[in-house]
């Protein structure tokens, strides 16, 4: 990517924007809330010149073509929930915020598919499609981002375990490139083997190549009978070890989260709750889903002998919506219990039998930096989230102690075959651990794709790569 | 709650627990035929009540802590038994099912009355209830069934603070304020749900229990005393229900779109036009 001198926006681009979306969907820079300026990641901050609220996918082709007549930055952004900076402005220029764009266009019950627009957050959109009796089975934690936002981020959450993640829902899109063309990539059909598949590419791809106005995603049957089961553990090792010989025994929950006592106690005092079972050093947390109540119980028979046979000290079974909701509640809470401002976080994933391996390293880690970690997982994908808590460390060592310790753990997942990003993606945070850590030919031929979508780099420019 | 592990002394203590606990139709799953006016209760999954939950659990926690025995206790149909063996599995050590087609079509008063007459055969130093069932919502059978027995109860238990062989200490939400009482045992305490989080079951417990029987007692075995016989069942039943019909929801919804200052700015005003702010 050649570094191009950005173009600032003029009082003539600024009314000519106006003029696409009209001056109440508008905002410059001076009366631009702060909220603007980054994403759930406050440290990366930037601010745009204007940021824009477009309805029509004709709106947004418009922006991009004075944009890229212009060389002026485009950044766009859905709910601004990600957690690597990747929605902030740092290059100035235009944000693009999608939040207008929030209609579900159309439920097609025959071919299982939703068609919507990239600002439905992802709650509402969950939601209306259980109304209707179908699952839309990614499932981020933050529930508040956007579809946009998730597919852009391919973001991925708890029951990527059986469903995979976001990619693995999304059957068609709508696009608007760098140059205002507008392209429809993929559709309702099932398969496609038609040249490169230029969707994929577009999935998890941050903004960088294209901005999506629609996406066409896949629904799934309502599971029947949904249960959890919360597994304690003496040793910690024990229940990682597990997770592998659940798999192979084919036990495949919808979602298998790990954790300890220590991120469970601060997520149940942020909430201010009772968890009904606090005195194991660490648990796995099991969703299974079943087409019968006698199926379930067979499955939750199979499941908890084998987890006593591993070492559990009990299988403690939640099967009412209130048991569930006490469980996963305190699960949901455990990144928000931790508090952004103080903290950073390794969101990497290894293969699945490595995860035990892994964690013991970041243990160790943790105690040669000095450091204090907090460590969850969604254990049955491998994906770990290392979250490195600064306490009362001064300015200086704590970025030095949390720079060593991240280049250690990054350097350790390479090794065990892992990458530095499950599901959080790379953003402005993660390009040097990318850069450092990928192929180079692999890193020239991600340039030189860049280069095809965005000759100009307007694209939101400093992401990724 | 005291020290924990408990002291020596406290062990030796020996407390009758009993647990009042129903199977009601899963939340979110009640449904009112419209013909009839009738709970619809074929095919809809079934749960313990979970305001029962925590008087289980508050039985236990205090079994576990001062000695003693936790028996389940519980009155409706043969599939009742699941609520029951659920019991066991949350620890209790005892379950009874009253089960007679004599109960069928039981208010809240027959229904207090039967379970009262059990209680004379179960030894009973503390009985415990949730404070109404998500079903019927009356709030009326733990009062009723303590009443029936001539013993002390509480309704309403926030917290339980102490208790011994001779009495409990609770805290009870009174609409507008909250008292402390002390009640002589025997005595029975309906609890809110802030008494307590209760725990799950376990699948330890329901291998070691897979084989403790149910025992289920039916209306020869309550021996209701001369001029009693006709106080259970629908025959029992004062009570007259002229119409069950689910409450009208609310469908009046605004929704708001715009910018995140501007929604504040409305919120605000709006919320002073209503005078909350």
């Amino acid at each position: 990517m050649t570094p191009v001198p950005y173009e600032t926006v003029t009082d003539a681009c600024l009314r000519a924007l106006e003029d696409i979306v009209g001056p109440e969907n508008l905002v410059p820079r001076d009366r631009l809330p702060e909220e603007y300026s980054h994403d759930e990641m406050a440290p990366v901050c930037g601010w745009a010149e204007v940021a824009v609220f477009p309805a029509t996918t004709g709106e947004v082709a418009r922006i991009m073509a004075l944009a890229h007549a212009h060389r002026i930055p485009v950044t766009t952004r859905g709910a601004g929930t990600g957690l690597m900076g990747g929605a902030a402005p740092v290059a100035g220029g235009i944000l693009l915020v999608t939040g207008r764009m929030d209609r579900i266009l159309e439920v097609d019950e025959a071919n299982m598919v939703a068609r919507v627009q990239p600002g439905v957050v992802l709650l509402t959109f969950q939601e209306a499609m259980e109304e209707r009796g179908f699952l839309y089975a990614p499932d981020p934690g933050e529930k508040s981002a956007t579809i946009g936002g998730n597919v852009m981020t391919n973001a991925g959450g708890m029951r990527a375990v059986k469903y995979g993640v976001t990619r693995d829902h999304v059957r068609g899109m709508e696009v608007v490139t760098a140059d205002g063309s507008v392209l429809c990539l993929g559709g309702k059909v099932a398969k496609n083997a038609s040249g490169y598949n230029l969707m994929h590419l577009m999935i998890g791809s941050e903004g960088t190549l294209g901005i999506v106005t629609e996406i066409t995603v896949r629904l799934l049957p309502l599971p029947e009978v949904l249960t959890t089961l919360l597994v304690p553990f003496a040793r910690a090792e024990d229940a990682v070890a597990l997770v592998p010989v659940l798999g192979k025994a084919g036990i495949i929950p919808q979602a298998l989260e790990f954790f300890r006592r220590d991120v469970l106690e601060s997520s149940t005092d942020y909430l201010g709750r009772e968890f009904p079972h606090g005195d194991a050093p660490a648990y796995l947390m099991l969703r299974m889903e079943a087409s019968s109540p006698a199926e379930m119980d067979r499955l939750i028979d199979r499941t908890g002998h084998i987890c006593l046979d591993g070492g559990a000290e009990d299988v403690l079974i939640a099967d009412t919506p209130e048991r569930q909701k006490a469980l996963w509640d305190a699960r949901g809470a455990f990144l928000e219990a931790l508090g952004w401002t103080d903290i950073d976080e390794c969101d990497v994933v290894v293969p699945r039998d490595r995860m035990a391996e892994m964690m013991a390293y970041a243990d160790r880690v943790a105690e040669e930096c000095g450091l204090t970690f907090s460590s969850f997982g969604h254990a049955g994908d491998g994906n770990m989230h290392i979250n490195i808590l600064r306490g009362d460390l001064p300015d200086g060592t704590w970025e030095r102690r949390r720079d060593a310790a991240m280049e250690r753990i990054y350097q350790k997942t390479a090794a065990l075959g892992g990458m530095v990003s499950g599901e959080h993606g790379i953003g402005y945070s993660k390009r040097a651990y990318l850069r450092a850590h990928t192929d180079p030919v692999e890193l020239e031929l991600m340039r030189r794709i860049k280069d095809g979508f965005d000759p100009r780099g307007i694209l939101n420019p400093e992401k990724i790569l | 709650m005291g020290p924990y592990p408990p002291d020596a002394d406290r062990m030796v203590m020996h407390i009758e627990f009993v647990a009042l606990v129903k199977q009601v139709p899963r939340t979110g799953e009640v449904e009112v035929d419209p013909e009839t006016g009738n709970l619809v209760r074929e095919g809809v999954a079934a749960q313990t009540n979970p305001y029962d939950l925590h008087a289980l659990e508050a039985a236990l926690a205090l079994r576990d802590r001062l000695g003693g025995t936790v028996t389940a206790l519980s009155m409706g149909p043969p599939q009742a038994e699941d609520t029951l063996r659920e019991a066991f599995w949350m620890g209790a050590d005892r379950g009874i099912l009253l089960s007679d087609a004599a109960f069928a079509g039981a208010d809240t008063l027959a229904t207090a009355y039967t379970l009262a007459r059990a209680l004379r055969d179960i030894p009973h130093d503390l009985v415990l209830a949730g404070m109404q069932t998500t079903d019927g919502d009356t709030a009326q059978v733990g009062p009723g069934v303590a009443e029936f027995l001539h013993i002390a109860h509480a309704s309403y238990v926030l917290r339980i603070e102490e208790a011994d062989r001779r009495e409990v200490c609770a805290v009870v939400d009174a609409g507008d304020r909250v008292q402390r009482v002390a009640l002589a045992l025997p005595a029975l305490l309906t609890v809110t749900r802030e008494v307590n989080q209760p725990r799950l079951p376990s699948f330890r417990r329901r291998l070691a229990t897979r084989d403790r029987p149910i025992e289920t007692w039916c209306r020869e075995d309550l021996a209701p005393p001369e001029g009693e016989e006709a106080y259970f069942g629908l025959e029992g039943s004062p009570t007259w229900v002229e119409e069950i019909f689910p409450p009208p929801g609310n469908p009046e919804r605004e929704t708001w779109r715009g910018r995140p200052g501007e929604l504040t700015d409305r919120l605000l005003a709006q919320l002073e036009e209503w005078k909350y702010l």
